[in-house]
């Protein structure tokens, strides 16, 4: 083994590889990770940023629906109230109006009475005669019972 | 392989076989005077200093290209954005040397991350070398030579110059950043006055001066010893025969975790270093 100028080649080779990877390879290389870096964090922080942001809408979304929901079902309630409202109203009519034509019936069966009550005082004086005159075998002079048989027919 | 490795069988004994692959590619100055490349490794030490192994460079040159190439294509189409697989896997590296730097580091110096990447992955590729079969580059540069008896040596972290190399250029960074930092009084007062005060300068002296070569020869020699000795590892398993290619798969598995580790192990040691010459409170 013995040292020779080989030593001082290597030596200069060094020195000149040392500045060229100082001048050309270390400058580019740590420009790219630091700009790697930078990008990286500006992602996360995208990322980040929008995950609030979708917390937020997520928020707002159920704070919506709730909201939503709430104003149905007082619009049910509402809906609802009227319907028993309006069948109730329609009861009441239904009612008034059936009493009406109960009265109306009434009306007219007490008319029709009276009247049927009438023809038949008429006609009770008219048999009385009739039957007597059976009975009796001749003809009642009217006028002498007339006042007979009025009695009688007003009784019925 | 099995062929070749016969002949080398019959044609060198097992320790010939060994130190041949342990020589070097030496091009330098001859005894008589002429310019060439060493044919033995004698030779090559006779060529004194002023000699130079072109195996060591060319493969740590080309390696040192390929790393810094392999970046400059990646980044050429880098994105911001989804990043590819080739991308995604330098990116890692950088990021683990990123990470390292800023842990240890407490300084502000712009030259620490590109100085511990390129120390990470070039020795890392170096080191890589070695998980390929000992005779493949050597017998691929034979042939290209058309010289069977060629030295090649394909792993750089093997050659103490390679190592030495890197730890100087850490250890001239170290003094400058000291000197820079502390002043050349603060700096040179580290050894003088510390731990024992003014009046024990050359007991300080002589408990800081070691420490501080320490240095030296813990990034040079720890990271030249693993892999020699790893080398010669598998210098002396490319021997057994057949039975060579479970034990060759074995401690080859075993390096993957050497390569990674030394060259994490250079790199943080620099980084250390380098934070220590940046503190000014001791």
């Amino acid at each position: 083994m013995n040292l020779n100028a080989t030593i001082i080649g290597q030596l200069i080779a060094f020195a000149v590889f040392v500045m060229f990877c100082m001048k050309y390879v270390w400058p580019p290389i740590t420009a790219i990770l630091e700009e790697r870096q930078k990008k990286i964090a500006e992602g996360l922080e995208a990322a980040e940023r929008a995950q609030r942001d979708l917390n937020l809408a997520q928020n707002k979304a159920a704070d919506e629906l709730r909201a939503a929901k709430q104003q149905g079902a007082e619009l049910i309630e509402q809906a609802n109230k009227r319907a028993n409202q309006i069948i109730d109203e329609a009861k009441d009519k239904a009612r008034v109006e059936g009493q009406r034509l109960i009265a109306a019936a009434q009306a007219e069966i007490e008319m029709e009475t009276q009247r049927a009550r009438e023809a038949l005082r008429a006609q009770v004086a008219a048999i009385a005669v009739a039957g007597a005159e059976k009975i009796l075998g001749h003809a009642i002079d009217q006028a002498a019972n007339e006042e007979l048989m009025n009695k009688l027919a007003a009784e019925l | 392989m099995a062929n070749s490795h016969e002949v080398v069988e019959t044609a060198q004994t097992a320790s010939e076989y060994v130190q041949h692959h342990l020589g070097f590619l030496t091009y330098g100055k001859h005894a008589d005077g002429t310019w060439g490349f060493a044919h033995s490794t004698e030779e090559a030490a006779e060529m004194g200093f002023w000699a130079i192994n072109v195996d060591s460079m060319m493969i740590s040159v080309l390696l040192g290209v390929l790393f810094l190439g392999l970046f400059r294509f990646c980044i050429s189409k880098a994105t911001s954005g989804t990043p590819g697989g080739l991308q995604n896997f330098l990116e890692i590296i950088v990021e683990m040397v990123q990470t390292n730097v800023k842990n240890t580091f407490f300084g502000k110096n712009d030259l620490i991350g590109p100085l511990a990447l390129t120390i990470f992955c070039w020795i890392f590729l170096m080191n890589t070398m070695d998980l390929i079969p000992v005779d493949v580059i050597p017998m691929f540069a034979q042939w290209v030579a058309g010289d069977p008896h060629l030295y090649f040596k394909a792993v750089p972290t093997t050659d103490l110059n390679i190592t030495a190399g890197f730890a100087i250029g850490v250890f001239i960074l170290i003094i400058f950043y000291s000197i820079k930092v502390k002043g050349l009084g603060g700096f040179l007062g580290e050894f003088a006055f510390h731990p024992f005060g003014k009046w024990a300068i050359p007991l300080n002296l002589l408990l800081e001066l070691p420490g501080f070569f320490a240095k030296f020869v813990s990034l040079a020699l720890r990271l030249y010893g693993n892999f020699f000795a790893g080398e010669v590892i598998f210098l002396v398993i490319g021997l057994v025969g057949y039975w060579q290619l479970p034990m060759h798969f074995g401690w080859s598995v075993f390096h993957i975790l050497v390569v990674t580790l030394q060259a994490y192990l250079f790199m943080m040691l620099t980084i250390v270093y380098m934070n220590q010459a940046h503190q000014t409170t001791h």
